[in-house]
């Protein structure tokens, strides 16, 4: 395995560690900063649009397009059988169909593609297509899929110890259920692809994608061309978040089928309702427990299945439930532990990625189990939580790879003194006796989040650099900016190399042929996997630099000091373009490409152990909510947040990964509300009905700290990953909600919330809470009777 | 023909098609594509733009005011006479450095504001607005307000909210654009006295048949009505547009109520408010939530921003949605309607003008010209609720409005109206009869709310339950009299904390 030591550790004078703005941030207050359907479209550009099944499952019996065909401007109307290469486009396993001729398996499932010479007459013409089918009964209910064992992939489990026998040998046992909501992702900018033939009778394609070489593949698959006949580019993505890991393809596919017919451009770009209907979303699971623990709420065993609600294909949904799985003990210790993972089909689209992959919707069982145990023995949730931690000598994870940092009881602390958390616990249970609507409720809950790949070959990475003569720098690397300041990140790490000003590195467009075989950008490795190769890279050429002025100034490579755009040496001084130019005129190439992969790590499938995390990043949150008893309304007044990005490379871009991710995390747990109907058809198919968080959900008090550490491992200036874990910062919200509830029994009984805590759900968990408390009181008064 | 200044350009557009929303017209015909589209339903604010129009101050002189409007909702021939400003506007350098961009769009650099960045030119468009109407920060709680209707997915909003403050840190930048405006309209006044003759032209925008009429006299919208009966009315256009959008109908004749003299103006006589059919939420709030404090958090909540800068009470009645806010609060106001058409007019009760499922009494050649809200009696008090998942731009799962008269501490007449109940806004005339008559007690209202399962079975949806909508009301009416029973000054009706939910942000 491959290791790189970093170069040198920052320093004040570098580019690293400042908080640098978003290399498009002025282009993007100025509406300058162009996304794929902002690009000037080619003269005789045409508008693809694909046509809907009208039923969730059953089979086609005959398609009438005469209607739309009839349309003015309609250029053609393309099926299943105008595919020249594959018509499954599944990125791992098959089952994700382009076009079907047949079978329908989800609602609203591409049948046709209508290509137009606008976008409303494509749009306009899809709608006019009569489809007949014949209908057949769809599963949209998980527990039919987990009763039928209809899965898209086999179960897989992870095990250490004996569970079952130390939960029954364990003085307390408890057992609970959770149904999770899914979650669209939401990027402000919908899906949109636009091919062009190229001048060599290839194809450029510019798409709104998260892993452009998976779309070169694609489409070069599905025309059945080689590879080098697509190339496709990504400058920025209107927001990612997962949704175009693998979603962003269907639709370049679509469009790239256009221009290989028609051999013009074609634009493909999906209205809002559709986008909703027609791309995956964050996996609903079905999760259950049980556990042994001691009085002290210490487990000693925990079993706990999840099932994820993956839709009618793969697609990703194999690695998300392993990450589901990962994570079913977040930052505890479980001594003895199985846990199964079962990949549910259902008929609805296939669900995808979506920041934290599956863990977060592992690791709310963890914290539904230690909020449970809390209030089984009548403790504060924290002292549970703090018992069950990680530490040296309880350190296997369940899948047997050891946790080596342990940092989550130093930050709990500290955001427990400096946010005043006994204080307030105090203020809240006073406010609560006497407050008759209002219920306050906080809670505070740790992350520990696994960095890597779980599927090990995509932990590898390029990138070019390009130093022109006069000393500027193109950078170009596999990683696509989708918001995230990935390309800032890479830069400032290229510019920290070089000891040159950030400006001087230009940001160029993510390209296939520029850097090929590329991973997605996703699983928060961005950084960590193009930091380090662009580094390398950079590291190339700097080498043939120092050995250059070496040679032309006779002086030794070791005094040779780059910083301030200036490169010193023994005998003097020159600008860093005066060395550029010195190079050139020696003959020495300034161009190098880099590489990198993650080392370490390894995961046996078949026994279930190994090490898939190179690390974990931390993090911990504080949140205080109120609820309103009376409607379930709730808000979240307070939160603060300490969280371990290792040594930051760009402290601001870190804090609004982590302010970003957390209020994401918020909405899934408390508005964003998707639902099916019976049917097979998504009822919450827009922003009407599916609610984000708005800038009023805002708490009023925000506080968001980086721990001050760095990564023990030798990620890229020891930073660590922070796109995924702050997401599942926001259980504190959730936890905080269910323990506003649990005040009306003084916490003796705190009721189950699934999620998202809806008003409607958090009224009927009041309900719940109130009934208890009736027949409690009840129960006590008759025992009470009886003693006398 | 319609004329309108773009930026700094006068534009001039007669063939276009008569559906086309200024944002499409932007983007696919004028090649402006810092305007983004997000939704296309006017719920993310993407394609925020400013809309200036100029009105009479209370000098008399003339003045122009910039409001923000979702440009997905806005029909392109209602910009007739309006200065349009996009986000190119807002900077003039093409290559500007931090220093050469405006104070708004500094302080989203400076702040850490914009992460994709596609949300971005919507938000700086909100902020200008709230920038170019107030000289100096106007504190938290109108920043949200200016910004509830912009969506971000990436930054979860606190460098936004921090922007909105810095900017007024450097230096104030001078609105360079009402200048422009106002020569502008100077040049349309001018051309419009050289063709005397033309003078009474109706605006128009046309595509082969289909045509889009900018009436801006009621006889003009009237006999236009009754030639065209199968037209389709529009004035802000907040909910027709979506139809356009995710339906994709194709109506022949659209006209426009917006810019008719009289159904734009707002008049305040002795014993009532005449509201024109076309002033939209924005201008009709400051009057009218002075006169009924208790309905200020219903028109702050009811959309968006840019929402209530478009929407109208007209619109809103006519489109007769079983959860349309206004509805429900005129009904329990006892509010009427006039209607006009070339026949004459007749007023009608607000609660008559409904008959089902998005339909109403209107006659194809009728248009609704004003609503008439009487004045508060001394003895009134008045309860307006909203129930939905998110506190803000989110339409009701059940809005409840009560207003009561009482007399010596008995009940003398209630009025219980309700949305998202039933299929139309409706009263509950059961809970009404348990009322009236009874002590002005908790109990009265609380006993009258178990008879809300008479008068309503509501539908189970994608908002709520059945269930969830019959407790929660009820549940209200335990809020409203705990609220009654304070007797809390309705001037003050907004700091209730200890038993109201409200923004997180304050």
């Amino acid at each position: 395995m491959r290791h790189f030591e970093m170069d040198k550790q920052k320093s004040q004078k570098g580019s690293v560690g400042q908080s640098k703005h978003h290399d498009s941030a002025i282009k993007q207050v100025c509406g300058t900063a162009n996304y794929v359907d902002d690009q000037a479209a080619p003269i005789g550009c045409l508008h693809g649009y694909p046509v809907l099944a009208p039923i969730a499952t059953g089979v086609i019996t005959s398609i009438d397009t005469s209607k739309a065909e009839a349309l003015a401007g309609v250029k053609r109307i393309f099926s299943a059988k105008d595919i020249p290469g594959k018509i499954d486009i599944g990125p791992i396993f098959p089952g994700d169909i382009l076009l079907t001729d047949k079978e329908i398996q989800y609602h609203n499932q591409p049948v046709l593609f209508v290509v137009a010479d606008s976008y409303e007459t494509a749009r306009r013409a899809a709608k006019l297509v009569d489809i007949q089918c014949e209908t057949s009964t769809p599963v949209i209910d998980i527990h039919d899929s987990i009763e039928q064992e209809n899965w898209v992939r086999p179960p897989h489990s992870l095990q250490r110890g004996d569970a079952q026998g130390a939960i029954d040998n364990a003085p307390h046992q408890l057992s609970g259920e959770l149904s999770i909501g899914g979650q669209e992702h939401f990027y402000l900018e919908g899906q949109v692809a636009l091919t062009q033939p190229n001048e060599d009778g290839g194809m450029l394609v510019q798409c709104s994608t998260q892993h452009p070489t998976e779309v070169q593949h694609l489409i070069a698959k599905v025309l059945k061309q080689p590879f080098n006949f697509v190339t496709v580019e990504t400058r920025r993505m209107g927001g990612g978040f997962g949704g175009k890991e693998t979603q962003g393809a269907p639709w370049a596919c679509l469009a790239a089928l256009g221009t290989y017919y028609l051999g013009c451009a074609v634009k493909v770009r999906l209205a809002r309702a559709d986008d909703f209907r027609l791309t995956g979303k964050r996996h609903p699971f079905y999760n259950t427990y049980n556990v042994g623990f001691d009085d002290n709420g210490v487990i000693s065993g925990a079993h706990i299945e999840v099932n994820g609600y993956c839709g009618y294909s793969p697609d990703l949904s194999d690695a998300i439930v392993d990450r589901a799985m990962f994570h079913a003990d977040n930052a505890y210790y479980y001594p003895a532990a199985k846990i199964i993972g079962n990949r549910c089909k259902v008929n609805t689209v296939s669900h995808t990625a979506f920041r934290g992959f599956g863990g977060p919707q592992g690791m709310i069982m963890a914290e539904l189990i230690m909020d449970d145990i809390a209030a089984a023995l009548g403790k504060d949730a924290l002292e549970v939580r703090k018992a069950n931690l990680y530490r040296e000598g309880r350190d296997i994870t369940p899948y047997h790879q050891t946790v080596e940092q342990h940092v989550l009881k130093d930050m709990i602390e500290k955001v427990e003194t400096e946010a005043g958390y006994w204080q307030r616990r105090e203020a809240i249970n006073t406010f609560n006796k006497t407050s008759p609507f209002i219920k306050k409720g906080l809670a505070m809950t740790p992350v520990k989040f696994g960095i890597s790949f779980t599927v090990q070959h995509l932990n590898q990475a390029g990138a070019l650099i390009n130093i022109y003569s006069d000393g500027s720098i193109h950078l170009n690397h596999g990683g696509t900016e989708m918001g995230q300041g990935l390309n800032t990140k890479v830069a400032q790490i290229v510019a920290h190399a070089f000891g040159v000003d950030l400006d001087t590195v230009g940001i160029t467009a993510t390209r296939t042929d520029k850097v090929p075989n590329t991973s997605p950008t996703a699983a928060s490795s961005g950084t960590d996997l193009n930091g380090m190769a662009a580094l390398n890279a950079a590291n190339t050429i700097k080498q043939r630099l120092i050995e250059c002025v070496a040679e032309h100034f006779n002086v030794e490579q070791s005094s040779i000091v780059f910083e301030d755009d200036q490169v010193t040496h023994a005998k003097g001084q020159l600008s860093f373009a005066e060395l550029a130019q010195l190079a050139y005129m020696n003959r020495i190439s300034l161009s190098a490409t880099g590489y990198y992969a993650t080392p370490k790590i390894h995961y046996d499938r078949a026994k279930a152990e190994g090490r898939p995390f190179f690390y974990f990043a931390h993090g911990v949150s504080l949140s205080e909510v109120e609820i309103d008893v009376l409607t379930g309304e709730n808000t979240v007044t307070r939160v603060d947040i300490l969280h371990d990005v290792g040594s930051s490379l760009n402290p601001a871009l870190d804090i609004g990964q982590i302010e970003g991710a957390f209020i994401q995390g918020m909405g899934w747990l408390t508005t964003e509300d998707l639902q099916w109907k019976d049917s097979g058809e998504l009822a919450s198919f827009g922003p009407a009905t599916y609610k984000i968080p708005a800038i009023g959900d805002t708490p009023a008090e925000f506080n968001v700290t980086l721990f001050d550490s760095e990564n023990p491992e030798t990620t890229v200036f020891r930073s660590k990953a922070v796109g995924e874990p702050p997401f599942m910062l926001g259980f504190s919200v959730w936890s905080a909600i269910r323990n506003a509830v649990g005040s009306i029994t003084e916490q003796r009984y705190v009721p189950p919330i699934d999620t998202p805590a809806t008003p409607e759900r958090v009224l009927n968990a009041v309900m719940d809470a109130k009934n208890w408390l009736q027949q409690n009181s009840r129960d006590e008064k008759t025992k009470e009777a009886s003693h006398d | 023909m319609i004329q309108f200044l773009l930026n700094d350009t006068a534009i001039e557009v007669e063939t276009c098609s008569p559906t086309l929303t200024i944002l499409d017209w932007l983007r696919t015909i004028n090649g402006k594509v810092g305007t983004k589209e997000g939704c296309a339903t006017g719920d993310c604010g993407a394609c925020t733009l400013l809309v200036g129009e100029e009105y009479i101050d209370a000098d008399g002189s003339k003045k122009w005011q910039y409001k923000t409007i979702n440009s997905c909702l806005m029909l392109l021939g209602n910009a007739h006479g309006k200065h349009i400003i996009t986000v190119e506007a807002v900077t003039i350098s093409k290559y500007p450095k931090l220093q050469d961009l405006h104070p708004v769009q500094r302080a989203m650099v400076e702040c850490h504001g914009s992460q994709c960045g596609f949300c971005t030119p919507g938000f700086i468009m909100s902020l200008l607005a709230l920038y170019i109407n107030n000289e100096t920060y106007p504190g938290k709680s109108a920043v949200l307000h200016a910004l509830g209707g912009n969506l971000c997915r990436c930054t979860g909003y606190s460098p936004i909210i921090k922007a909105a403050e810095k900017a007024y840190e450097y230096e104030r930048a001078q609105e360079p654009w009402s200048t422009m405006a106002a020569q502008f309209k100077q040049g349309l006044s001018n051309k419009q006295n050289k063709t005397d003759k033309d003078n009474n032209e109706v605006p128009f925008l046309k595509s082969g048949s289909r045509i889009f009429y900018l009436p801006q006299l009621t006889d003009q919208l009237v006999n236009l009505r009754a030639k065209h009966p199968d037209s389709q009315l529009v004035s802000g256009g907040t909910d027709f547009s979506i139809e356009l959008s995710q339906n994709l109908i194709l109506p022949d004749v659209i006209i426009s109520t917006s810019q008719v003299q009289e159904l734009t103006q707002f008049t305040d006589t002795q014993t009532c408010f005449a509201i024109g059919a076309a002033v939209t939420y924005h201008q009709l709030m400051d009057k009218f939530c002075a006169e009924f404090p208790e309905s200020k958090e219903l028109f702050e909540r009811l959309g968006s921003s840019q929402i209530r800068n478009s929407g109208t009470l007209g619109g809103s009645l006519g489109n007769a949605s079983p959860i349309g806010d206004p509805a429900p609060l005129l009904i329990a106001l006892n509010a009427s309607m006039v209607l006009v058409s070339n026949e004459g007019s007749r007023t009608i009760k607000v609660q008559d003008f409904f008959v089902g499922y998005r339909q109403t009494v209107l006659k194809t050649n009728e248009v609704i010209s004003q609503v008439l809200v009487p004045k508060r009696s001394d003895s009134l008090k008045l309860a307006c609720h909203k129930i939905s998942k998110r506190f803000e731009d989110d339409i009701s799962t059940v809005c409840l409005v009560l207003a009561i008269e009482h007399e010596q501490g008995v009940i003398t007449q209630a009025r219980c109206a309700m949305g998202g109940m039933a299929a139309i806004p409706a009263r509950a005339k059961q809970v009404e009869q348990q009322l009236v008559g009874a002590k002005m007690e908790t109990r009265s209202i609380t006993h009258a709310a178990t008879f809300i399962s008479q008068d309503f079975s509501p539908m189970s949806d994608v908002r709520a339950s059945k269930e969830y909508r019959l407790l929660v009301s009820q549940n209200l009416m335990q809020r409203i009299a705990h609220e009654f029973e304070q007797s809390i000054p309705v001037t003050n009706i907004t700091s209730l904390p200890k038993v109201r939910i409200a923004h997180a942000s304050l």
